[in-house]
């Protein structure tokens, strides 16, 4: 399969973390809204994990591309041969 | 307080973010769907981790994420013996010594593994039950989750605006997820519906692990959620030995036998749902890799999805409470805080069951209010998460869902198409048609679980519901494969006699036997009560059981009295008859084998330390 779905997926986590942060940032000193967790700001916090996560998963995606279209595509299924792309 | 969702902005951007990605991921698979194989099984040629997440994912629905939480809060930690015996043990099971015959045989679906195995009549049978199965569950899981996103009322604010009733919501809620599943598997049949289960797996963890960390952290930590419950919630193996000193009333036979040889064995290892992710992979090694993949991230899901349900317990039940202020200025406030008589008569953040009629909680026969345990896990959600994050949680509810729907969705279309299409119905067709038939599968299967989801049912908690119908389906299903694979004198006959004999000493064993507290009916006991369980665990594994038991038997007596197949057919198929997978060309660590010891080890230790 060409499509490698940790870029998707990366971009997906990288978009949410980069809302979720900006949002926690913007609402930092809101206490009230806070309240219901603990005084964390949750949103802030958790925003800046998923991005980190989301950025991780997209560059191993983009290496992994990279890597794949230097090599020859590698035998799959062993009866069947990998159709051209 | 709680029970309802004040979604924003924020909110309704990540959860249509989501949609866009998964129908993004759907529309992108479109040109790489060339031939039915890569419909149907994803062109053999996904990596092993892709498929090994997808493995648990696939069942990671309704029953897992709501249905563990409640069973959490019902049962306590005892739960969790449904991963590490109802599981772990079978996927190891199955990645090294079932997977080479599922994958080496070239089989396209676990009930085409049958036919070759034994005969045309025995795949019949298991293609048919196993059609209406996926359709029963997919409809469940649809039926589950209108259910909570009324109950939530997520969409109540966007109903409002809109000027539509709000009795709509629970068929806009259908009509929107099976819209979104029908048009992913559409496009990009079972890669898309495995691309999507993955990107559930990672959302589930990003919404409920910052719940999880939360909840603990108010509580007090391990050491003050052991503090708050009942000695017996927080140990996994206390009091097995018998049944009446186990909350989940079932004894260490039921357990070993029903759930983990029994029924635990005959879900990961024999249900299309789950292998199909598997025999999508690349290669024999990915392929036996995959459920060992798997097994990894589901010795952990405990913490993620029972944890919830026990914190929800543990929390101290809110109470209307008057607070009096005086006010620096002489003047005196009383603030009222109400809370409904769900919350005030529930337990936790878990509410009670409220009869529409009285407005009274609803109680059991020892007069204790009858709690919705299935409201603990969405309630943590709405306790903890402020705005931002809550919509990212409902996300990854959602996504679980969905997700579950899918698997079973393209099952389904699999079965339908290669196992009763294309065996019975038209033979000898062009792949273009069998791919076009596939699609039009896809659409009569979401349309048929939608028919069940209207179908509503009325069980207190989904998970049992779901163990019933696994229990007459699956539970003789396991010896059927135990047999075809490990004993190569059993024969097409011998398979489809004890099928239907198990299958038959399942359903007789429900109508003659009953759980302590229930009424003969739907939860057993409508032929005669001979027989009465502690608790309706113990009765779904005691069936696994028998049904299994009697399946073994008669499949080998039946099978001494027929004629086997000659050996040169088998080969590929019985143990006996075939070479061992070769793996010395990987590096021991890589191999599967080593996989498997290391993933034994590792549930081993759990289970000693939440013994």
């Amino acid at each position: 399969m060409n499509l490698d779905l940790r870029i998707p997926m990366g971009l997906m986590f990288s978009i949410i973390g980069v809302i979720l942060t900006a949002f926690g940032a913007a609402t930092y000193s809101n206490t009230e809204l806070y309240a219901r967790s603990l005084g964390v700001n949750a949103n802030l916090w958790w925003g800046i994990v998923l991005l980190v996560f989301g950025q991780i998963m997209f560059h191993m995606g983009r290496r992994g591309q990279k890597r794949l279209a230097a090599l020859p595509p590698e035998p799959v299924d062993e009866t069947t041969p990998r159709r051209g792309h | 307080m709680i029970s309802a969702a004040k979604l924003t902005s924020v909110d309704w951007l990540i959860m249509l973010l989501y949609f866009v990605f998964v129908l993004g991921i759907g529309f992108a698979l479109k040109r790489y769907m060339k031939t039915s194989k890569d419909f149907f099984q994803a062109g053999r040629a996904l990596p092993a981790w892709i498929c090994g997440l997808a493995f648990i994912s696939a069942n990671l629905g309704a029953q897992e994420v709501i249905g563990m939480g409640a069973s959490g809060a019902k049962y306590g930690l005892e739960t969790a013996h449904f991963y590490g015996i109802g599981a772990i043990p079978a996927m190891i099971f199955v990645g090294i010594f079932m997977m080479p015959f599922y994958y080496g045989s070239k089989a396209r679906s676990v009930p085409e593994f049958l036919r070759m195995r034994f005969d045309e009549k025995t795949r019949a049978l298991n293609a048919c039950s196993f059609a209406v199965m996926t359709v029963f569950s997919s409809g469940i899981s649809m039926y589950a989750m209108a259910r909570l996103i009324q109950a939530l009322h997520v969409f109540d604010s966007l109903f409002q605006t809109l000027g539509l009733p709000p009795e709509g919501i629970f068929t806009f809620s259908i009509v929107l997820s099976a819209i979104i599943v029908l048009a992913y598997i559409f496009l990009g049949g079972l890669t898309s519906a495995i691309y999507n289960e993955v990107l559930q797996f990672f959302l589930i963890i990003a919404g409920f692990l910052p719940l999880v960390l939360l909840g603990l952290k108010n509580i007090g930590g391990w050491s003050g959620l052991k503090a708050t419950l009942p000695v017996a919630y927080m140990h996994e193996w206390k009091g097995v030995m018998h049944a009446s000193t186990n909350p989940m009333g079932i004894d260490i036979i039921g357990i070993g036998m029903g759930l983990g040889f029994v029924l635990g064995a005959g879900y990961w290892c024999t249900d299309f749902l789950v292998i199909q992710t598997a025999m999508a992979s690349k290669n024999m090694d990915s392929a036996r890799k995959v459920p060992l993949i798997a097994a990894v991230p589901k010795m952990l899901f405990p913490f993620l999805v029972i944890l919830p349900g026990l914190i929800a317990i543990g929390l101290p039940t809110p109470h209307s409470v008057t607070t009096v202020i005086h006010n620096p200025d002489g003047s005196i406030v009383h603030q009222i805080n109400v809370v409904s008589v769900q919350q005030s008569e529930g337990r936790g953040l878990v509410p009670a069951k409220i009869n529409p009629v009285t407005g009274k909680a609803m109680t059991m026969a020892d007069g204790q209010p009858l709690l919705d345990y299935d409201m603990a896990t969405p309630n943590m959600l709405l306790h903890y998460f402020p705005t931002g994050i809550l919509g990212l949680g409902l996300t990854a509810l959602l996504a679980s869902f969905m997700s579950g729907m899918a698997g079973n969705v393209t099952a389904f279309n699999t079965v339908f198409t290669y196992d009763l299409y294309q065996s019975y119905i038209h033979k000898g067709a062009s792949d273009r048609h069998y791919m076009a038939v596939g699609r039009w599968a896809t659409v009569g299967g979401i349309l048929l679980s939608i028919a069940t989801a209207y179908a509503a049912i009325s069980f207190n908690n989904i998970m049992d519901t779901l163990q019933l119908v696994f229990s007459f389906v699956n539970a003789p299903l396991f010896a059927t494969f135990l047999l075809g694979m490990f004993w190569k004198r059993a024969t097409g006959h011998g398979a489809f006699a004890g099928l239907i004999a198990g299958t038959g000493a399942a359903i007789l064993h429900h109508g003659l036997t009953l759980p302590i507290e229930a009424r003969p009916g739907i939860h057993g006991g409508w032929i005669t009560v001979i027989h009465h369980y502690p608790s309706d665990m113990a009765q779904n594994f005691y069936g696994a059981i028998y049904a299994f038991g009697i399946n073994f038997l008669v499949a080998v007596v039946v099978s001494l009295c027929t004629k086997p197949k000659p050996e040169a057919e088998l080969v590929g198929l019985v143990h006996s008859l075939t070479p061992k997978p070769e793996t010395s060309h990987l590096v021991w660590w890589k191999r599967p084998e080593a996989l498997a010891v290391a993933v034994l080890i590792g549930a081993i230790a759990l289970n000693i330390f939440f013994a």
